[in-house]
């Protein structure tokens, strides 16, 4: 453990002003996906130029990519070792976790025939050759993973305390015994999982940006290389800490902790290194490509990409070299929202902006229905996040004296107990 | 500051060997399939009189919604540029003619059957296929409706079923599958009165359209749309009009899916670039546990 701040479930009321309005907002999100359930995807303004919208640029595209938090700590925490870190890994995951299993509902959103999302798990129907196949199976193996991740963070809540209600009790030292033995292998083999996480990571963010190398013809040649799949995994890697700092941030705020910023000004450090190494392999790209006159055409698509460039990876990246802005809540809230930005405009821009149908008669723009539904899940994730942290213990917290000796000590009392 | 970039470079070269290293043999598809003898149709835009007949006939032999053969007779169709929808699987769209503005030349658009399919390599879950006879087919039962194929597609031509609630399908052109298996001709080549569209064997329809280009040089620009396009297609056309000049778009000899399948069985050959990334990744945690370790006896000890 790391020193004094051990994570815990947070003692705050759920219902506040900001969760009644979230909840407005998610309420409105889920009318609309049943709606869109009931009529099918005439609620979209797609048409057969443009078959992917936003549910696909920002609902599942730009989820899995500000869901790198997880792996990205996971990583600097388990793999390499940086005990310092420990604190950080359970929110992230927890939003990784989320993140990807609203990536799972926002999908169901967009597929014509959901009912069928399970087919790709047939072999008869696997399909090496498709880029889709191997980041749906990455995606469902990963969020498999991310659950088991979780699993310890249940059994430290639950062992020991299973109290289930009513006739369910019966079952109680079943659970227990299932949460036991869970506990014991899991420790054991935890990190065979850690370390398929990130592996798998790796694997379906980079190919998310190979998805639209399929259309040479179609795509804007600022974005359209070949190395589309390795700027993906390089953006994703660099708005993994953001996120978590971003997150971190909102966090404390919203449940008036105070804010590690010794921790998350150090993590802030290893931003403009990967940022740097984003934008050196952009600049290479282009180069190559001698794609730079596209860049002063005065295009809208050039305009998007600068300002994708300039706002979301050179501006945060000096900021983060300069120590004050790491060692302030604010500088570090600001550049980390700058570079999440950027990614958010990165996924829009490779898979709407950039994409020019060959016959399309009007631009595509997003429906009512489909901005609602998808700021609706947002919503919706927030909420379930909050209900999480307040159940399991997630983030990290000081605990006073009394708290700590009635956590483990009584515990353990109540196991010994148990077993006698 | 050592070590965190070290570690860094092991994640870094892990992820972008498996990415720097595409197995360039592209696999387009499972089996050979011998596309001489695959079959196809020639379309010969000098010919067509733009009755719109095919459009007709395709309808009829898809069971598409519009039949009545005097709504084709409609010319004002031809003020714009049709795509095919998931009720009409072809259209006729006119091309101008500039050396000859009362001679408008006409071309039938509908699926090319590409010898190599963006659709199909880009099918999540198989539901396309590129026959040994040469179509393309479509199984609606495996589809999960995720439209990546439309984002394939080089030519545009999977449309949406997008005001079905319930089952909608992408649909395009078949190349009447199930007729051409009853050895009949597809809809739209039986009913072109003015033998514009020409079925047959693909090497029969090259070999066809060199001769029809050789004989009447005046009436035809010296290229085979269809014959190198895209890793080549079932569909060819020719015409008296250049065709970047036409709707047709202009693509370069190598199959669509080529670069993605060779990213793909790149990062995925024999599955060693995941499992290298695994050991490195599995070796970085065993190494820096030690150092912790040591780092913490040290800790006690002072």
């Amino acid at each position: 453990m790391s020193g004094h701040e051990i994570p815990m479930p947070i003692k705050v009321p759920y219902v506040t002003r900001g969760t009644r309005f979230l909840m407005i907002i998610a309420g409105l999100g889920i009318l609309v996906y049943l709606y869109r359930m009931i009529v099918g995807l005439t609620v979209t303004n797609l048409d057969n130029q443009y078959p992917w919208g936003i549910w696909i640029s920002i609902d599942v595209a730009t989820g899995v990519a500000l869901a790198a938090g997880g792996f990205t700590t996971a990583a600097l925490a388990h793999i390499f070792h940086r005990e310092k870190y420990h604190g950080i890994v359970r929110p992230a995951l927890l939003t990784a976790m989320l993140g990807y299993t609203f990536v799972v509902i926002g999908l169901l959103a967009d597929l014509g025939r959901y009912y069928n999302i399970w087919h790709p798990m047939l072999p008869s129907m696997w399909q090496g050759n498709s880029v889709l196949f191997e980041v749906g199976m990455c995606v469902m193996v990963y969020l498999g993973v991310l659950y088991i991740e979780f699993v310890p963070i249940a059994t430290e809540r639950f062992r020991g305390k299973v109290n289930l209600p009513g006739p369910l009790a019966i079952l109680n030292r079943f659970v227990e015994g299932l949460l036991s033995i869970a506990e014991k292998t899991l420790d054991r083999f935890i990190f065979v999982f850690i370390i398929a996480g990130v592996v798998l990571s790796c694997l379906h963010q980079s190919s998310l940006g190979t998805l639209m190398v399929i259309a040479p013809t179609k795509m804007h040649p600022l974005w359209y290389t070949t190395i589309s799949p390795l700027m993906f995994l390089l953006s994703a890697i660099a708005v993994g800490y953001p996120m978590v700092i971003f997150e971190s941030l909102l966090a404390s705020r919203s449940f008036k902790l105070k804010p590690e910023i010794d921790v998350l000004s150090s993590l802030a450090k290893y931003i403009p290194f990967f940022l740097g190494i984003y934008l050196g392999v952009k600049i290479i790209d282009l180069t190559i490509r001698e794609a730079w006159p596209l860049l002063i055409d005065g295009s809208t698509e050039s305009f998007m990409f600068m300002l994708e460039l300039s706002l979301g990876a050179i501006l945060p990246m000096i900021l983060l070299s300069i120590e004050k802005v790491r060692n302030s809540a604010a500088g570090l809230f600001v550049s980390a929202s700058l570079v999440i930005f950027g990614v958010i405009l990165n996924r829009i821009d490779m898979f709407l902006v950039a994409y020019n149908p060959l016959y399309a008669e009007k631009a595509y723009f997003p429906s009512i229905f489909e901005i609602t539904l998808t700021i609706g899940l947002v919503a919706l994730l927030v909420l379930i996040y909050r209900a999480v942290v307040m159940i399991f213990p997630v983030i990290p917290h000081p605990s006073d004296v009394k708290q700590s000796l009635s956590g483990k000590p009584h515990e353990n009392l109540v196991r010994a107990g148990r077993r006698e | 500051m050592r070590i965190k970039r070290r570690d860094f470079f092991a994640i870094a070269s892990g992820c972008s060997a498996s990415l720097l290293a595409p197995d360039l043999q592209a696999r387009p598809s499972k089996e050979k399939i011998d596309f001489d003898s695959a079959l196809g149709v020639l379309v010969d835009t000098a010919i067509c009189i733009g009755c719109r007949k095919c459009e007709w006939g395709c309808n009829q032999a898809n069971g598409l919604p519009e039949k009545d053969i005097k709504v084709y007779d409609d010319k004002s169709v031809f003020d714009r540029h049709r795509r095919p929808t998931d009720t009409e699987f072809t259209t006729v769209n006119k091309v101008d003619n500039e050396a000859n503005p009362d001679k408008p030349f006409y071309l039938k658009v509908q699926c090319m059957h590409c010898n190599y399919p963006a659709c199909v390599s880009a099918c999540i879950v198989g539901a396309f296929e590129k026959t040994r006879e040469g179509p393309v087919v479509y199984d609606a039962w495996k589809c999960m409706g995720c439209r990546y194929c439309m984002v394939a597609c080089p030519f545009q031509i999977p449309a949406y079923e997008y005001s079905h609630a319930f089952d909608p399908q992408v649909r395009k052109c078949s190349f009447c599958m199930s007729r051409i298996r009853d050895g009949k001709k597809p809809g739209c080549v039986e009913a072109c009165p003015n033998e514009a569209l020409t079925f047959g064997k693909r090497a029969d329809l090259i070999e066809l359209a060199y001769e029809r280009i050789a004989q009447h040089p005046e009436r035809y620009v010296n290229h085979i749309y269809g014959l190198d396009e895209a890793g080549g297609t079932s569909w060819m056309y020719i015409s008296g009009v250049d065709f970047a000049k036409t709707e047709l778009p202009s693509l370069g000899s190598r199959p669509i899916p080529e670069i993605t399948e060779s990213i793909q069985h790149g990062i995925f050959k024999s599955f060693v670039p995941p499992l290298t990334l695994y050991g490195l990744l599995g070796l970085a945690m065993y190494i820096t546990r030690e150092n912790r370790d040591r780092k913490g006896e040290q800790d006690e000890r002072t």
